[in-house]
């Protein structure tokens, strides 16, 4: 939700239908509530409410549809504009929105995107938000929002929808383990794994020693390098947006590091960043390779299939096999693999 | 090592790297040398006013031995500060809003395969006709690779092709050499009939009022260009392109890889600029080259991110340590940076090979031959080497070897 024009069409349509930033200007006002389904990581699907911020429409969200628009809410993405002229009346517009929230879904989660951001000079933008974000806070005591600073023509707004995602995906804990597994046995540095077509980052796993890189937006920027890239094949290709764009993407950077995203489930990419050598790079693309099953899951179908997106799904249990003790990841080639 | 990709810092970001290839905004002028220049400009008119005779040329033009010189010139809010931002300081093309207006002229400087300068004029100055300020046209021209002319094409252009025309009369008459490229710029946003309208509107004035002054074949070229896309590099290319010694040489090499392996198409980049200063002779494809320029960016953003910062000694030592046994430059296959990506549409792959500091060579490659890369690899490697030599020979603007660049003679067909 958020003002009419604030931007919340344009950065659901970036996000998951593969528009590129400057492809949204073509969109028009949302009108009500557009509802969208989508599928994330097979077993998990997002009920994705639109809703139109035109004021009569907010009046009837508060008013009239109350019940329908706030009972089972998952979260609630509030998106403000930064450039707003009448930032009193926005925020008494968030006010009560969330205290329509708080009445009818106790535990929903609140992230609010301050917005168009690219429009504020790099300098001050910092200080913007800071600005924003207290002002922000002192209005809502009642729920303890989380707050970002994104831009559809910056990585920003995938760090702020992979926190979102984040808490969403099911067996996460189980994911994370056993990408921490793999990254032992392939001597990784870094194991990114990310949806397929949103390209978020799902789960990401790092060795100590990669954790000294000192970019700390690089998992969004990944996410933003590969969508604007899968965009690109698209276009060369001439195939739809959404289709699947490239399998493999090798890279040696002589002896400085390797890295490779490769098609890893049906649903997911992997990116894998790690030490040069050819023979040791072969051996981790084959022992990711090996290491498929072990995350066949991720593609469900789970027993219970999860139709709203507020539904956790932790501890389920999913298709089998994953509880294996990764010590044993066949590791095939193991050395002089010239 | 240095390398086009792990020098990898950009400007405001620094990564403590000692071998930092990528130019970083280096202007080539101070502002303090410019002034001087300007006392000794205004003096040198004083003078020629007081005696009205001719005054000697100026020797205290700072000379800039054997690089060409690009000029923008044209009207002012035409987008010659945003082109030259965007083009050679990769500023995204949605920040060039926040440019100010040129007050005085800029200069770049850029180290790559060929170093070349990049003046910025300001749009309010005309230097033919100037009653103030006359400028030293030689140490402007004397050394022009070319002359870059932005149009808008979303505003009224009228005025601005009449100071293009007057020029060209100006060049034709001393400088007959120097290309005149016009730029019809801001072109996104116009439907292609549109577009060409224009192309052909500035085209005619601009010969008719040429062939009225009894000027005939001056070399100018048209390019629809827009910073919002690839137009705007796909045209610097064409224009870097007219500079460079001994271009057939080079595109032969590269059309001999393709015949050799069966490219569709192969590109030489300059991995700063993402201009391609040399492809194979197969025809001209804008979706290509996208293509390809893309896969650079997305190269130097991986390695910007996990290649700039160095990694610890005990990560080094591990890694060198058993199984392996070997100094981690001999466990890799190549020193120089080497990419391979499939596309999923008909399993076409595209690879990228660092040539040297500067330049990579890009290749879409025909579907299904993924499965012979090593074989491939082989071919590139000698191409990569007769590269290297070409430059090596082509440096010195005094080399007497004509046609010396090795071709990839030992290639083994695939």
């Amino acid at each position: 939700m958020g003002k009419s024009g604030s931007g919340k069409s344009s950065m659901r349509s970036i996000i998951f239908s593969n528009y590129l930033a400057r492809d949204t200007r073509r969109l028009g006002a949302t009108i009500d509530i557009d509802l969208s389904h989508v599928k994330f990581l097979g077993n998990l699907t997002l009920n994705l409410w639109d809703c139109g911020g035109q004021e009569a429409f907010m009046e009837n969200y508060l008013s009239q549809q109350r019940a329908h628009v706030f009972s089972n809410v998952g979260v609630l993405i509030y998106v403000f504009d930064i450039e707003s002229r009448d930032v009193e009346r926005d925020l008494a517009t968030y006010v009560n929105i969330i205290s329509a929230l708080v009445q009818y879904s106790r535990e929903a989660k609140v992230f609010v995107l301050i917005h168009k951001m690219d429009l504020i000079q790099p300098m001050t933008r910092e200080e913007v938000f800071d600005r924003r974000v207290a002002l922000v806070r002192r209005k809502t005591a009642e729920a303890v929002a989380i707050l970002f600073a994104t831009s559809i023509w910056d990585q920003s707004l995938y760090k702020a929808w992979a926190s979102i995602i984040h808490d969403l995906v099911p067996n996460l804990s189980v994911i994370e383990e056993q990408l921490a597994s793999l990254g032992v046995a392939i001597d990784a540095d870094e194991i990114l794994l990310f949806e397929r077509t949103s390209f978020l980052v799902v789960s990401r796993w790092t060795s100590p020693e990669g954790d000294s890189n000192p970019y700390g937006d690089r998992f969004e920027r990944m996410s933003n390098i590969l969508k604007s890239w899968k965009h690109t094949c698209s276009k060369f290709a001439g195939t739809p947006r959404n289709a699947e764009q490239f399998s493999d993407f090798e890279y040696k950077m002589g002896a400085n590091f390797s890295m490779f995203v490769t098609k890893f489930t049906t649903n997911t990419y992997i990116l894998v960043c790690m030490p040069p050598g050819e023979a040791r790079f072969n051996s981790a693309k084959l022992n990711v390779a090996a290491a498929r099953p072990w995350f066949k899951f991720l593609d469900g179908p789970v027993i219970a299939p999860a139709a709203v997106s507020s539904s956790h799904m932790i501890g389920v249990g999913a298709a089998g096999g994953y509880g294996g003790d990764y010590g044993n990841v066949p590791s095939l080639v193991s050395e002089g693999g010239y | 090592m240095s390398s086009a990709f792990s020098g990898g810092n950009r400007a405001g970001v620094d990564g403590g790297n000692a071998s930092s290839n990528r130019p970083v905004r280096t202007t080539y002028l101070s502002q303090a040398v410019l002034n001087l220049h300007r006392v000794y400009e205004q003096n040198r008119q004083r003078l020629q006013k007081k005696d009205g005779a001719k005054v000697p040329d100026p020797i205290a033009v700072p000379q800039t031995k054997g690089k060409p010189r690009l000029l923008l010139m044209g009207q002012r809010r035409s987008g010659k500060s945003s082109i030259s931002s965007v083009v050679f300081h990769k500023l995204p093309p949605s920040e060039t809003l926040f440019l100010e207006s040129t007050a005085r002229i800029q200069k770049d400087s850029l180290n790559s395969f060929m170093d070349f300068q990049v003046w910025d004029f300001p749009g309010q100055i005309d230097v033919f006709d100037n009653p103030n300020f006359a400028f030293d046209m030689d140490a402007i021209f004397g050394e022009i690779g070319a002359l870059i002319w932005v149009i808008d094409a979303q505003d009224d252009y009228l005025e601005a092709v009449a100071r293009l025309n007057n020029t060209i009369l100006h060049l034709q008459r001393g400088y007959p050499h120097i290309n005149i490229e016009v730029f019809i710029h801001k072109v996104d946003g116009l439907s292609d009939d549109y577009k060409l309208d224009i192309q052909r509107d500035v085209t005619i004035r601009i010969q008719d009022e040429l062939s009225d002054q009894g000027v005939e074949n001056a070399p100018v070229n048209f390019h629809l260009t827009s910073i919002y896309n690839h137009s705007i590099f796909e045209a610097f290319s064409k224009v870097i392109q007219k500079l460079i010694p001994r271009l057939g040489q080079l595109e032969a090499m590269l059309t001999n890889l393709c015949r050799t392996c069966r490219f569709e198409k192969a590109y030489l980049f300059d991995v700063n600029t993402k201009i391609y200063i040399a492809t194979d002779s197969t025809p001209e494809d804008m979706a290509s080259y996208e293509i390809c320029s893309d896969y650079v960016d997305v190269i130097i953003d991986f390695t910007e991110v996990y290649g700039s910062w160095q990694r610890s000694p005990e990560w080094r030592k591990r890694l060198e340590g058993p199984p392996w046994m070997q100094p981690l430059d001999d466990q890799v296959a190549c020193e120089w940076a080497e990419s391979g990506m499939v596309l999923s549409e008909a399993q076409r792959p595209i690879m990228l090979r660092e040539v040297d500091r500067f330049l990579a060579l890009v290749a879409i490659m025909k579907e299904g031959s993924y499965e012979k890369m090593p074989q491939i690899n082989m071919n590139v490697d000698v191409v990569v080497k007769g590269l290297t030599e070409f430059f090596e020979i082509t440096k010195p603007k005094d080399s007497l070897t004509p046609g010396a660049g090795p071709s990839a003679a030992g290639s083994v067909p695939t």
